[in-house]
């Protein structure tokens, strides 16, 4: 609540900044805005934007800081034997943080008085029990060295919220005096502004960079700290895929090679589907078809790409896993025992693709130009011949970076092999068995109870890693294949 | 021209090969193959087209039809008297709610009489098929001392059986006798409807309550998760939208040419091909492990979609800023306004339309977007009430739509499915209008230059 009055009063002293500006650039040529360099709304801009950029910024970046500095100062509190055997010191910090946050939910309350939550000569025995009637919930025991540092990381916290207050007010005081002091009649208020601004809009356009090296150093670290855990060999070479959540990761086997031959088999599947699909009906809509039915059609088809992930995956769980189920289950051809198996969720995600390789591939098809239609129908070529001996051919390009594209999506898709494929991890070639793929995996090991810093858990950033690596190889190859193929023919 | 004509009487004479075709209006077989192949080739395409668009039905009338039983519940409607004799004696019973329960289905029979049914009712049957009623029945007393003596309505919701045989999900020839439903029941069932005691009626509560136990199918709403998704969209469309737009004009505007330009676009089409669930790890990586920002918070879940929608809305953006014509600016500079002015007052508002459609249709992505949020921990069964304020809207614990029918999707019991189905039907029906109003902007103010 009070980072949101904080930002309030900050945004104040921008408006105040603003009109005081505005009405000083006025004063400074007697009311005569012929006399200013820019309009006199630029004059107050300029006291807006120095009392809240710099103001903002520090907030932010004291926001980020602030953890680390306190994390790093608690943490040398914590002697080593406090941290025990199983354990580790992130553990020990949760801990702190979660019991600093019971003492300050007791003071908010009214539960507790300030001076006894702070106290460092209390009693642990009684602060806890103190804590556990005021309903915050806390651990069992609470050791002397965590309950002295979650005292000190409450303190540490509020000061930090002091002085951070103190700081940004005083920022965006001096901005406002500052942007105030330089207005003359001959400050050339405008183009400070639009220099401000463009900064702004350059600092927009790095937070794509900035979400690119987010996701690539969230991965490689924790990565990094699997393979400290776990010999990198055996992820990327070993059959097995058996996590084991009871104890420290020790006896599980993490094989990557099965989840890649899962999710491989199952894009396949699906390209199996939605390519020849896809193709011909892009081939269709593009040359064959009337305005009136490609105008209907079009859309029609391009519904099916629109629709949520989740819904193809219930679709897929409960509509077509018991309709293959019951061709090829038991009381079919008997090759299927239960509803979820590659074939289900191939098939899914193979219509999911469907729209996906038509638009690319009409796009691309309608790129052909007329000319090389028309020079093979003056050949004497039906239509048909024209498209597979002319059209085709010089689309081909593109339409392989199409069905790269659609691959990618195939092996990055989450929700319809988590509900459709199974959970088992198996090498088998039997398209009718339960198999798992990558993605699927990253979020059974994620969304289960397992600590962060134990190989179980960590695995799925390795496996996000692969999943990322593989993806982006292929859009970066398709992209470039596409891009080439369309400066051909323009 | 003569060439043609000619061939047909002078070639074989002269290479003495087999008489193709006496006349131009008779088909030979090489023409008959291709033409046939031509039809094939064409029938194919219209094939492919038609499997599409056959998918597209299948997956609607599945949903509605395995959604639909979601929206309604059934109930048991009984009047009923209960004299001041009759409490005063059940609560001195030992077992004070069986006394109640025996009430209820006196009160029950009597209904049944009235319209010239009897049909034999034991309380075990009863209790499967309305639950326990007799602790309903006494807090309602215990709590009302006025209603006694005054004839009083009680709607008790059915067991899910019993849901299901009323929505044809459950079906007399299926069944086997459990302790939760026997064949026997659905003779009362069926009794008991004609008396028109047990009815269907549309079920509020699936749309305004909130998720329940895993034991408790019937009482499971999607409210609470729909108002998760309403703060998340709420963060998206106030970080993305800014952010994206700065983004664009900077890119298509000011950017110089040079390899760090190319870098941010590089990285903006590579963004857009990510796979959802990477952002799903970067969430849980940078906001919740090394920010420490909540978990299973609407923020975090709308910090990471939007860093999920911006490359879809700066493409967009970026083809709306490029579509408005070199004249606008020309113009604006030939009488004397800045660059900047040029494009805040005349290009950007003339782009407006086309950059809500694709903010909008952005938007309508991240909505159904599921696989993230599990990762950030708003799986379905935090969504277990409302949040108290706008705070603790977007800072509590919530789950969102589709993470909420994933939660369903996943539990054994299928009375959760058609909660799963008709959740789906929720989800669809914002984005249906999401996307109509997109359509109706682009028709409204779009222009042609």
């Amino acid at each position: 609540m009070s980072l949101f009055w904080l930002v309030v009063i900050v945004l104040a002293i921008a408006s105040v900044g603003y009109v005081a500006g505005r009405a000083r650039a006025l004063a400074s040529v007697g009311g005569d805005m012929r006399d200013l360099h820019s309009l006199p709304s630029y004059y107050g801009a300029n006291v807006a934007m120095k009392a809240a950029v710099p103001a903002f910024l520090i907030l932010v970046v004291w926001l980020l800081v602030q953890p680390f500095v306190i994390h790093a100062s608690i943490s040398g509190m914590i002697p080593e034997d406090a941290v025990q055997e199983g354990s580790s010191l992130g553990l020990v910090m949760a801990e702190v943080r979660r019991t600093a946050e019971g003492l300050e939910n007791a003071v908010a309350s009214g539960q507790m008085n300030e001076d006894f939550a702070s106290n460092a000569r209390a009693d642990v025995n009684d602060i806890t029990a103190r804590l556990k009637e005021a309903g915050q919930i806390v651990t069992s025991r609470i050791t002397q060295p965590v309950m002295r540092a979650a005292q000190s990381y409450r303190v540490m916290v509020s000061a930090g919220d002091l002085y951070m207050t103190i700081v940004v007010l005083l920022a965006a005081i001096a901005g406002a005096l500052w942007g105030i002091r330089e207005t003359t009649h001959e400050f050339r208020a405008r183009n400070t502004v639009e220099r401000g601004i463009r900064v702004i809009l350059f600092s927009a356009a790095l937070i794509a960079v900035l979400t690119t090296l987010g996701i690539v150093l969230s991965l490689v670290f924790n990565t990094v700290e699997f393979f400290r855990l776990y010999p990198a060999m055996d992820f990327f070479f070993g059959l097995t895929w058996s996590p084991s959540f009871s104890g420290r990761g020790g006896s599980s086997e993490l094989g990557i090679l099965p989840l890649l031959w899962g999710t491989f088999y199952i894009s396949f599947v699906a390209l199996a589907v939605a390519v020849p699909v896809g193709l011909f009906a892009a081939v269709y809509l593009s040359e064959y078809a009337g305005s009136k039915f490609r105008a209907v059609a079009k859309p029609m088809l391009e519904i099916l790409a629109g629709i949520p992930t989740i819904v193809y995956g219930l679709f897929a769980l409960l509509t077509v896993g018991p309709m293959l189920l019951s061709v090829f289950g038991d009381d079919g051809l008997g090759i299927m025992k239960a509803g979820t198996a590659v074939m289900t969720a191939g098939l899914v995600m193979g219509i999911m693709l469907i729209p996906f390789v038509s638009s690319l591939s009409d796009d691309i098809i309608n790129a052909v130009p007329q000319a090389m239609r028309d020079g093979s129908y003056g050949l004497g070529a039906t239509k048909s011949e024209t498209v597979k001996q002319v059209v085709l051919p010089a689309a081909l390009p593109g339409i392989v970076g199409a069905i790269l594209l659609a691959a990618s999506r195939a092996i990055g898709e989450t929700m319809i092999v988590v509900l459709g494929a199974g959970a088992a991890a198996r090498l088998s070639l039997n398209p009718f068995e339960a198999m798992t793929t990558v993605t699927a995996k990253i979020v059974s090991q994620l969304t289960g109870d397992a600590d962060f810093a134990s190989p179980v858990a960590l695995v799925a950033f390795a496996l996000g890693m692969t999943l990322f690596v593989v993806t982006l190889g292929l859009n970066i190859v398709a992209l470039y294949i596409v891009r080439k193929y369309r400066e051909q023919y323009d | 021209m003569t060439d043609a004509t000619q061939s047909p009487e002078t070639g074989p004479a002269q290479t003495g090969a087999p008489v193709k075709s006496k006349s131009l209006y008779a088909l030979d077989n090489l023409t008959r193959k291709r033409n046939a192949a031509e039809k094939r080739f064409k029938f194919y395409g219209l094939g492919a087209v038609l499997v599409g668009l056959f998918f597209l039905v299948v997956l609607a009338t599945a949903i509605i039809s395995e959604g639909i039983p979601a929206f309604t519940r059934t109930i048991v409607e009984v009047e009923f008297t209960l004299t001041q004799d009759q409490y005063d004696t059940a609560e001195k019973e030992l077992f004070k709610t069986k006394a109640y329960e025996q009430f209820f289905i006196g009160a029950l029979q009597k209904q049944l009489e009235e319209s010239g049914m009897s049909v034999p009712v034991d309380a075990a049957a009863i209790e499967r098929i309305v639950g326990k009623t007799g602790g309903t029945i006494r807090e309602y007393f215990k709590a009302n001392p006025g209603a006694l003596g005054a004839p009083a309505e009680f709607e008790l919701a059915a067991s899910s059986r019993v849901d299901g045989y009323m929505n044809g999900r459950v079906t007399r020839v299926e069944m086997t006798d459990s302790r939760f439903l026997q064949a026997s029941d659905l003779d009362i069932v069926d009794s008991l409807v004609e008396a028109g005691i047990i009815k269907t009626v549309f079920n509020w509560n699936f749309i305004t309550g909130a998720d329940s136990g895993v034991d408790n199918p019937g009482g499971a709403g999607i409210g609470a998760s729909v108002v998760g998704s309403f703060f998340m969209m709420l963060v998206v469309l106030f970080l993305s939208l800014p952010i994206g737009v700065a983004a664009s004009i900077y890119l298509e505007e000011f950017a110089p040419q040079n390899r760090f330009t190319d870098l941010i676009e590089v990285n903006i089409s590579n963004l857009a091909a990510v796979p959802s669930i990477v952002f799903g790890i970067l969430g849980l990586a940078v906001f919740i492990q090394f920010m420490h920002l909540p978990q299973s918070a609407p923020l975090v879940g709308g910090l990471v979609l939007t860093l999920m929608t911006l490359p879809t809305i700066i493409i967009s953006t970026r083809a709306s800023l490029k579509a408005v014509p070199p004249s606008i600016r020309d113009a604006a500079l030939g009488v004397g306004a800045s660059k900047m002015q040029s494009i805040f007052h005349h290009v950007l508002p003339l782009a407006m339309p086309g950059i809500l459609t694709g903010t909008i249709i952005g938007l309508a992505q991240a909505l159904g977007e599921t696989a993230p949020l599990l990762l950030i921990g708003m799986v379905g069964f935090v969504a277990r009430g409302y949040p108290d304020g706008v705070i603790a809207g977007f800072i509590d614990p919530n789950s969102a739509m589709p993470a909420q029918i994933y939660t369903w999707a996943a539990r054994a019991d299928y009375a959760f499915y058609e909660k799963a189905w008709g959740g789906i039907i929720v989800l669809l029906v914002f984005l249906l209008t999401m996307n109509i109003l997109a359509v109706i902007l682009r028709r409204r103010f779009e222009r042609r230059w």
